[in-house]
């Protein structure tokens, strides 16, 4: 597809797409959203942009390799588990800090953040995988 | 204890590295672990052999009633002793064999990680930690016997060894836990003087035959014995350790430590002696017609063990005396003639045939000179202390003169095999073309201290009697036996018997080309054996698995998705028609106009995907679908899910586009028989999922899981987002799960896509 309309809205849509990914990624604690939703959409931006111009392009784009992405936020997924491990509870057991910010607040952070930005990274790649790998196909 | 079987495991893990660093060494260096366990063993004799057992535990699975718990008491040391012992020679005598060997490292670890399971097994004091040991042994076995695991024969005779065992292993399973079930602890000291309530609990007979079958396959008792004479493909201090003086063995220990709980009922005494006395005679018989060094051996083992399992099942003060006598007597001239006949092949240049070797005397005179010594106690010839062994066992038995009788024959069985072994290799003249030199001092010290031991014990069998068999013999009877074990027992009918057997043996050398004859006739017969009979089931279950597997995955999609459904439906159906079935319409709100438009909507998107011609309408169509779904979930307060569903219809468009476009254009629609198969299987499930909906609307549970999750989201989880909590926190186990599936699934359509064979190379 070489449509100069889609490359172009592409251009402007790209960025915007994985901000708004990260955003749906963070906000999923308490509102709609989370790491699947969030690497849904992740996803979809690198798929449109794998359209609009192509899947070897959106690979450079990307620089990482799908497998790996999906290895590691496999492993980010399941490293998350262990630090409850330490303080006696069972595995993947929400484990949570308060963490004074500069503007005077505090943030609540746990484990469950990384866990879903654990399942973000693996919805991603698997997503990109099959995305770039049937993409290529010719 | 504990940290000394600690000691042995770390000492197998490190042995690769041991070896890696100091090739010449490592074996020595190892036997470290052995020997501190043996000096262990040996300061304990004087508290265990005055009936103080050694006890230590640990929790580990509560919940289970898991515990490390470990007991030494007289039987446990009688084995443990024969395992450390044994194995600390069979460790140096591996530095010699595996000279050069590149994969010495690896066998050493095999080796010591046997060594230390079974002493697990032997030490262990509860039910589930006996049974892992008990595997861990079956599978370091597995590891062993398949150590040339370039050569076929290996490979399956490690694979039918591990089939056997551990199948015996699960009954023997089976058996335990009945076993902890009809006396509420998985203690097994405790169980032990609980025996009266367990041989009166309904349970008794089903315990009794599991754990036998459990027995009878590791200790290749008839008809399980096949797997031993096959396991001769491991190297050879493999099949003198576990084949023949250890592993083997645990069958018997098992039998033996139970034997205060389950022994004494007629039927432990039938099934036993029966078993035992066939396979004592199988085993013996089996024996006569072979002519490679180690199935000679193998196949003498398999009949020992038959003896030891028989003198248990008759259970008389006398004959577990005998029994535990015998343990000791064969541990030590089996292992010698195994290891001399190591030697053998390993300095002839693999010459495995008896009746192709010859006059090595001058060559080997070392070896010579203990395979002789193993040979005479072997046959049970004065003054060895198979000797003394043999005179214990006759005088055991003499209210039982078929069992004589057996023993008699059976006997004269192992002065053909003790000469064959021991004797014949080393005599005559050496045939042209065999080369052969004495084997090194790594692999003269096992044989040497084997061999001598023979005597040695013969000539102290009354303090060795006190020390080692007594408390053994105390600990199967649960009762304290006094032991008098003596060289010489004066003119008497048993020495007569004795005689007798030795002198039908040496008959039997003579009559040896007869008996190779008659083996050599029957050959046919084997087909219809127990090996056989194991090949058979083998073959079957890989012919089933692979009907099966053609059946069910024929590389059609329509029947994959086909399969799925109907068994889902048929699955979910099933249980919702047996918990009563579709029964109310009630509570359902009213249907708004908006709701209906978009489900119209939607049922007409449908038709159109399947009625479309063409691919793209169809996915088009199909999203349709899709995005009207995530509508409907938007007005029923289900933000997250209309959010994800939006975008997981958007991509799957893609991706379908993306597919199709490889594909040809449709040249024909399905028929229409098809047609109507696919429709009925559609709309049954259809209305499936739709009926079980509706009632689930109905399903009432005391408090539902709901309000927990809504209660504890915020104040436990710190999240707002309850669907996402469940998600990431709650339920993040089964996330994890399912993000590794979705992995797995990824790797998977890479693979399928990347991995085709190119147009030029497509098979042919």
């Amino acid at each position: 597809m070489t449509s100069i309309i889609l490359r172009t809205a592409t251009r402007y849509m790209f960025p915007p797409l994985l901000v708004f990914s990260v955003y749906v990624l963070l906000r999923g604690h308490h509102y709609p959203g989370g790491g699947f939703v969030g690497g849904l959409f992740a996803g979809s931006a690198f798929a449109l942009y794998a359209l609009a111009f192509s899947a070897a392009d959106a690979r450079k784009l990307l620089r990482f390799d799908t497998r790996d992405i999906t290895a590691f936020g496999l492993a980010v997924a399941l490293i998350s588990g262990i630090p409850p491990l330490f303080c006696g509870n069972a595995f993947l057991t929400g484990t949570w800090w308060k963490m004074p910010l500069l503007t005077g607040g505090v943030l609540d952070i746990g484990t469950p953040l990384v866990f879903d930005i654990g399942v973000y990274l693996v919805v991603l790649g698997v997503l990109l995988t099959l995305v770039f790998t049937l993409g290529e196909e010719e | 204890m504990v940290a000394l079987l600690t000691i042995c495991f770390v000492a197998a893990l490190i042995a690769p590295l041991m070896h890696w660093a100091l090739p010449k060494y490592a074996g020595v260096a190892l036997v470290g672990a052995p020997l501190a366990m043996l000096a262990w063993l040996l300061k304990q004799l004087p508290e265990v052999m005055h009936g103080h057992p050694i006890e230590q535990t640990f929790q580990w699975v509560e919940g289970l009633g898991l515990e490390l718990a470990f007991r030494l008491d007289g039987l446990s040391l009688l084995f443990a002793l024969i395992i450390s012992g044994i194995g600390a020679l069979i460790i140096l005598y591996t530095q010699g064999y595996f000279k050069g060997h590149p994969q010495q490292g690896r066998f050493l670890m095999y080796i010591i990680a046997f060594m230390a399971s079974m002493l697990g097994v032997v030490l262990a004091d509860n039910l589930l930690l006996v049974f892992i040991f008990w595997e861990l042994t079956s599978f370091t076995s597995y590891l062993l016997i398949g150590f040339n695991h370039e050569s076929e024969d290996a490979r399956a005779a490690a694979l039918q060894a591990m089939l056997v065992t551990v199948l015996g292993g699960l009954f023997l399973l089976a058996g335990l836990i009945l076993m902890a079930d009809a006396t509420g602890t998985w203690r097994v000291s405790e169980i032990l003087q609980r025996g009266a309530e367990l041989r009166a609990h309904e349970h008794y007979l089903p315990i009794l035959i599991l754990v036998c079958i459990g027995a009878f396959t590791k200790s290749a008792q008839f008809p399980f014995h096949f797997w031993l004479p096959n396991a001769m493909q491991a190297p050879t201090p493999a099949s003198a350790y576990l084949h023949s003086s250890t592993m083997v063995k645990a069958g018997v220990y098992l039998l033996a430590r139970l034997h205060p709980a389950l022994g004494g009922t007629e039927e432990w005494t039938v099934i036993l002696t029966t078993i035992g006395a066939a396979t004592f005679l199988v085993g013996a018989i089996m024996a006569l017609g072979q002519h490679v060094l180690k199935r000679l051996l193998a196949y003498t083992t398999v009949s020992a063990l038959g003896a030891m399992v028989m003198l248990l099942g008759v259970g008389t003060e006398e004959s577990i005396k005998a029994m535990a006598a015998f343990v000791l007597a064969h541990a030590f001239y089996k292992a010698t003639l195994f290891l001399v006949a190591g030697g053998i092949t390993h300095e002839t240049g693999g010459e495995t045939s008896i009746d192709k070797l010859g006059g090595l005397r001058k060559a080997m005179p070392f070896s010579f000179v203990c395979a002789m010594l193993a040979a005479v106690s072997m046959g049970g010839i004065f003054p060895s202390f198979g000797f003394v062994a043999k005179e214990t066992w006759i005088h055991a038995l003499e209210h039982h003169p078929l069992l004589v009788l057996a023993t008699v024959l059976g006997g004269a069985a192992y002065v053909l095999v003790g000469f064959s072994t021991g004797w014949k290799p080393f005599m005559g003249k050496m045939p042209a073309g065999l080369h052969a030199h004495e084997v090194p001092l790594s692999m003269r010290i096992g044989p040497l201290v084997l061999g001598l031991g023979c005597f040695v014990l013969a000539f102290t069998c009354g303090p060795i009697g006190a020390a080692l068999v007594e408390p053994a013999a105390s600990a199967i009877a649960a009762d304290h036996l006094h032991v008098h074990l003596h060289l010489w027992g004066g003119f008497n009918k048993v020495l007569a018997i004795s005689l007798v057997t030795v002198l039908i043996g040496v008959g039997f050398c003579f009559a040896r080309p007869f008996f190779l004859g008659v083996a050599g006739r029957l050959g046919g017969l084997a087909r219809f054996g127990p090996d056989a009979t194991y090949q058979l089931l083998l073959s079957s279950v890989l012919k089933f698995a692979s009907w099966q597997t053609r059946a069910l995955q024929t590389g059609i999609l329509r029947d994959y998705i086909r399969i799925t459904v109907l068994a889902t439906v048929a699955l979910v159906g099933a249980s919702f028609i047996r918990a009563g079935g579709f029964q109310r319409w009630e509570n359902l709100s009213p249907v708004s106009v908006r709701v209906a438009l978009i489900s119209v909507l939607m049922v007409l998107a449908a038709f159109a995907t399947v009625h479309s011609k063409s691919r793209l309408r169809s996915i088009l169509s199909l999203g349709v679908v899709g995005y009207s779904m995530a509508i409907l979930f938007t007005f029923f307060g289900a933000p997250d899910l209309a959010m994800t569903q939006l975008v997981i219809e958007t991509l799957t468009v893609i991706l379908l586009a993306l597919a199709f476009y490889h594909l040809p254009t449709f040249s024909h629609g399905s028929a229409v028989r098809t047609r109507a198969i696919d429709a009925a299987i559609a709309i049954g499930a259809g209305v499936a999922i739709t009926l079980l909906v509706l009632a689930a609307l109905h399903v009432q549970t005391p408090t539902p899981v709901s309000d927990y999750y809504l209660d504890h989201s915020y104040k436990a989880a710190h999240g707002r987002n309850v669907v996402n909590v469940i998600l990431v926190d709650f339920r993040a186990l089964d996330t994890l799960g399912e993000i590794t599936v979705l992995t797995i699934a990824a790797l998977g359509a890479f693979a399928l896509l990347k991995l085709r064979p190119k147009k030029e190379e497509a098979p042919k």
